[in-house]
């Protein structure tokens, strides 16, 4: 489960504090697929930042799993973030100086855990790359560079999963497999995945669509369940 | 699994995974840590060296000396001390004697002539050392009969050969054997007066130790092997020192060596310090492009779970490999130096060394090396921990800036970087007080680098107007825009330039004073140990190829008897001097006249003929060091022993002189009525045109009076000039590789922001601007900052040569401004040329590549 209640978010400009986010709550169970959508500047990305404990709230709280994430430290954050936290982002964010089955294998290396490189091959399988876990970055098209970022969020095995923009760099149609691919582990492992988009398309095949603008939710719908 | 073992586990990963990450980045940091490997190899080399230079005198210190004690003194010994030696002979302590003088030698076959320093040797001379001879085994032979064994030098000079007739003073020898090899003496010294060994008995018969001569006495001690030097000397030394006589023995000799050396290797130790340091400051800049290579990779790792230590570790770890294989790199280079050394500088080796690897030398280079690459890439590498999981998600440039000043580590790593540089320099210097001064010097050199390109920064955003054109209103707002390189480069720059120009002007200044003497002594031929009735005759020899002597001047021996009424050694200790000062002790040719000459220049007081002196007292103008060395000053009353007669002097003015002439110069000078009736001998110079008639003169006056010494000045001159030409080409080749060394350094300063600049080039060209635009662009930039650099450099050259001539070296600086300006225009050149090189990549990248790349 993870909670957000009364989070706000203010940076200073100049003289004057901007309030990005205000008072946003919200309850989201294990295993939901949650997307956040708004327009540019709506407070989408600093929502995500804050949920996943990679920046801390101007007031308010985060809690995962019962932990209040802005309780934390930066350092404890990152445990967190290790252990139960994964990441796709619009840019893929893979390290170009590692190959594609190194860089899925990079979480569990952080945490010390051996068996890294079957988990690697496995889920690098499983998304469709089997052939080509030795290439590097800049040898894989950007679908397979956001397919190895898959792979590589869910080495660990996440609780949660926060998606930033997944398809926001690709075609119509690589962008349509990316998500049916997330739908797939979403239901094979459990996980809550939350994805970040303003492709209303791509947030309406979420189970939850939660709607931002200028900080404030707006919206908060679930899908009837099938 | 236990806590520790899952630990252990954890950091191995790290330890894959830095490694793994390294990957595409390990050339690029590898060049970064290259920047320590000149400055590893200069500390491996030299220190490797100075310790197989101080081995090989720890070896040969016995061969070096010939014995196990030395007494020598600049007059036979009186009869009880010579009863002394005379009765070691005869409790197994064998004595060998060398008497030591100069004279000509002349060739009867060639007739060739030259100024030779003549040893007159006893059997069992040396008891230590092999002399090696050509033909082989001639040394044994030496005492057999009126022979003489030579150095080649001298064989080549008189144009002589092995059977040949060498004439010295009145005696003739055949020349038996040439030295082949002998420890103890460089080939740079025997050039000017090559040695003649002759048996001992024969040195009266040359009749050149009578009056006038300036013969040193040297007796050498073989020890049994039960007595120690040291034990041996205790009882003798005060009785000899009391009749001027030196005892030296061969652990002193050792020392004396050891000191010498060590001294000259802690200044060069110096300059590698330096350039490591340079190094270092090289490491840092380009370790700095780096982590902003890294920032996105480390902002992913955050949020993947890594945390500050982990991310600090991995790019630790890869900074640790790259130093120590620089530093490993480094060592590899100055063992091939240390190698080279001995070879490059035979010459001037009075030993041979020989050179087998030094593990302490080679272990402190690596250590030093990798220590000094990681302490000045840790403070960059630090900003990483600061990098936020978010830079994944929207790009922050100011985000490694951000809490830098209150980042304890940070402080932690500026006192660890500053502790280093202190300790490096007292390490170096080998006393505090020389560690403090190098490493305030070291400071202030960056500080006001540091402040001038600060100043720079600050002209350039008020001086460019809209009215420039705009590639050099571009180039010049590069200075001061955010994320400048502005103090990177002037730092890095301007240190090299100030390395590179202090060594030449050292160099220069140095040298310098041999240069003078080239060119403005006239006179070209000197002839000393003239009689009072050998004027005449040498007059008309001169006059006989239409020659002319330029004045006689007199020359008297005499030491030093009393200071105030005080004998030497009580003045010596009532001044708190030691008592073997040279000044107190030595045998002072001086001179008397009444006018003061070109070469000299009154310091305090005045010269003759002011002061009211009583009859008893004549006035004494002496020279300022050896014044200094005895604390004596204007007033003070010396009273000379002027062979066996007591004259009394006061000090009525102190002078200084340009012993850089080769005429005739004295320490002390008298009033005439002082010395008039002081046996003496005199000493002249003539200007003479031809070589062919300076051998003429030389040959003439040694036949006719073989007490006279002449030298021929022109070859003096062509001598130094040769020594000069080889100590140029040994700094020349420094001053290169400070040079070599500045390159790396400078790559790295400039790689900096080689991102910024290729990004922001690759734009403007998609807007329309030429390859020939942004070359101008960087022209500009990169010209303003190899200017403040190289310039800010030179000026602070100066005022480092400076604090170097005056206060090690104890010379007068001149500052060589075009040789200087020189190296900083080269400097600017290679400012210019790396900023372009940086310029290659924006001329070479498509608009579109770099677009999508950023």
């Amino acid at each position: 489960m993870l909670s957000a209640r009364d989070l706000t978010k203010e940076y200073q400009s100049g003289t004057t504090r901007l309030a990005v986010l205000k008072l946003v709550s919200f309850d989201i169970p294990q295993g939901s697929f949650v997307s956040i959508v708004g327009p540019s500047g709506s407070g989408k990305t600093t929502l995500l930042g804050l949920l996943a404990g990679l920046d801390t709230p101007s007031g308010g709280s985060v809690t995962l799993d019962g932990t209040d994430l802005t309780r934390l430290t930066e350092d404890e954050r990152a445990l967190v973030r290790g252990e139960k936290v994964g990441f796709i982002f619009q840019t893929f964010q893979l390290i170009p100086t590692l190959t594609a089955m190194e860089n899925v294998q990079v979480p569990l290396e952080l945490r010390g855990e051996s068996g890294s490189a079957e988990r690697a091959h496995s889920l690098l399988t499983r998304v469709g790359l089997a052939d080509r876990m030795d290439h590097f970055p800049t040898q894989l098209s950007g679908g397979e560079q956001q397919r190895v970022a898959i792979a590589r969020a869910f080495s660990n095995s996440p609780r949660i999963l926060f998606a930033d923009e997944p398809t926001g760099n690709l075609d119509g149609d690589t962008g349509a497999r990316i998500v049916e691919l997330l739908e797939e582990l979403n239901r094979e492992s459990g996980s809550t995945i939350i994805i970040v988009t303003h492709d209303i398309t791509l947030a309406q095949r979420a189970g939850r669509m939660i709607r931002l603008k200028d900080g404030v939710v707006v919206e908060d719908v679930s899908k009837p369940a099938a | 699994m236990s806590v520790p073992q899952q630990g252990q586990k954890r950091w191995s990963k790290i330890a894959g995974l830095a490694w793994r990450e390294s990957r595409t980045a390990r050339r690029r940091l590898l060049l970064y840590m290259s920047s320590i490997s000149l400055g590893v190899a200069a500390l491996v080399a030299i220190d490797s060296f100075a310790s197989n230079v101080q081995q090989s005198i720890r070896a040969q210190a016995r061969d070096l000396m010939g014995g196990d004690v030395s007494f020598s003194s600049n007059a036979k010994l009186s009869a009880p001390l010579q009863s002394v030696l005379d009765s070691l002979n005869t409790h197994g302590m064998p004595v060998a004697t060398v008497v030591s003088f100069i004279s000509m030698a002349s060739d009867t076959r060639s007739g060739g002539t030259r100024l030779a320093q003549i040893k007159a040797v006893t059997t069992g001379y040396p008891f230590y050392g092999n002399i090696v001879t050509a033909p082989e085994g001639q040394w044994a032979r030496l005492q057999q009969g009126p022979y003489a064994i030579v150095d080649p030098a001298l064989l080549i000079a008189l144009d002589a050969k092995v059977g040949d007739s060498l004439a010295i003073g009145y005696v003739k020898f055949e020349i038996i054997g040439a030295v082949k090899s002998m420890a103890g003496q460089s080939d740079a010294s025997l050039v000017m007066a090559p040695r003649v060994f002759l048996p001992d008995r024969y040195a009266s018969e040359t009749q050149l130790l009578g009056f006038g001569s300036r013969a040193s006495y040297e007796w050498l001690v073989k020890l049994p092997p039960t007595i120690t030097s040291t034990n041996f000397v205790k009882p003798l030394r005060p009785k000899f020192q009391n009749e001027h006589v030196r005892v030296v023995t061969v652990v002193q000799r050792e020392t004396n060596i050891a000191e010498s050396v060590q001294q000259l290797a802690d200044f060069l130790g110096i300059v590698g310090l330096i350039a490591l340091l340079l190094g270092g400051i090289g490491v840092a800049s380009g370790v700095n492009a780096f982590v902003t290579r890294k920032i996105d990779t480390v902002a992913v790792l955050r949020c993947l779970g890594a945390t500050s230590g982990q991310v600090l570790a991995i790019y630790v770890a890869q900074s640790a490999v790259m130093g120590f294989i620089g530093a490993a790199a480094g060592v590899l280079l100055g063992i091939a130096i240390q190698f080279a050394l001995p070879v490059a500088i035979k010459n001037f080796l009075p030993l041979d060394v020989s050179v087998t690897i030094d593990w302490r030398a080679i272990s402190m280079g690596l250590a030093i090396g990798v220590w000094v690459a990681l302490v000045f890439a840790l403070r960059p590498l630090l900003a990483l921990r600061r990098v936020s999981p978010l830079q994944a998600l929207r790009r922050d440039t100011a985000a490694l800036d951000a809490e830098r000043n209150k980042d304890v580590a940070t402080h932690l790593v500026n006192i660890a970087l500053i502790g280093s540089v202190l300790l490096l320099a007292f390490q170096r210097a080998g006393s505090l007080r020389r560690g403090a001064m190098f490493a305030a010097g070291i400071g202030g050199s960056m500080l006001v680098l540091w402040l001038s390109a600060a100043a720079l920064s600050y002209v350039a955003r008020r001086v460019v107007t809209p009215r420039w054109p705009y590639v050099i209103r571009q180039g010049v707002a590069n200075l001061y825009r955010p994320a400048n390189q502005t103090r990177s480069v002037v730092l890095a720059l301007g240190f090299g330039a100030f390395l590179v120009s202090t060594l030449y002007l050292v160099q220069a200044n140095l040298l310098k004073q041999f240069e003078v003497t080239a060119a403005q002594s006239k006179a070209n031929l000197i002839f000393f140990d003239i009689q009072d009735d050998q004027r005449a005759g040498l007059d008309s020899i001169l006059k006989s190829q239409g020659q002319r002597a330029l004045g006689y001047t007199p020359i008297i021996t005499m030491k030093v008897s009393a200071i105030n009424g005080r004998t030497p050694a009580a003045w010596a200790a009532s001044q708190g001097i030691p008592a073997n000062n040279w000044a107190l002790r030595r045998e002072f040719r001086s001179t008397f006249r009444d006018t003061i000459v070109a070469t000299e220049k009154i310091t305090d007081g005045k010269w003759f003929g002011s002061a009211q002196l009583p009859d008893s007292l004549s006035e004494l103008s002496l020279e300022e060091s050896p014044a200094s060395e005895m604390h004596v000053k204007v007033g003070d009353i010396i009273t000379w022993d002027v062979q066996g007669v007591p004259v009394s002097t006061q000090i009525t003015s102190l002078r200084s002189v340009n012993w850089g002439r080769f005429e005739p110069n004295f320490f002390a000078v008298l009033q005439p009525k002082a010395l008039k009736d002081a046996p003496r001998t005199y000493a002249t110079i003539a200007a003479v045109q031809s070589d062919s008639v300076i051998a003429l003169l030389q040959r003439s006056s040694v036949a006719r009076f073989p007490n006279i010494s002449s030298m021929d000045l022109s070859l003096v001159r062509r001598t130094i000039g040769q020594i000069v030409a080889e100590v140029s080409v040994a700094v020349r080749f420094l001053a290169l590789f400070s040079l070599a060394m500045g390159i790396p350094v400078l790559f790295s300063a400039v790689a900096a922001t080689r991102r910024d600049r290729l990004r922001e080039g690759v734009l403007l060209k998609t807007l329309g601007a030429t390859s020939r635009q942004i070359a101008r662009i960087l022209l500009s930039e990169y010209a303003l900052l190899g200017a403040l650099g190289a310039l800010t450099g030179m000026v602070l050259s100066f005022a480092g040569a400076w604090g170097l001539v005056h206060f090690i070296f104890g010379g007068t600086f001149a500052p060589a401004l075009l040789p200087a300006a020189m190296i900083a225009l080269a400097m600017m050149a290679l400012a210019i040329a790396i900023g372009l090189l940086t310029g290659r990549d924006v001329f070479r990248e498509t608009p579109m590549a770099a677009l999508r790349e950023s």
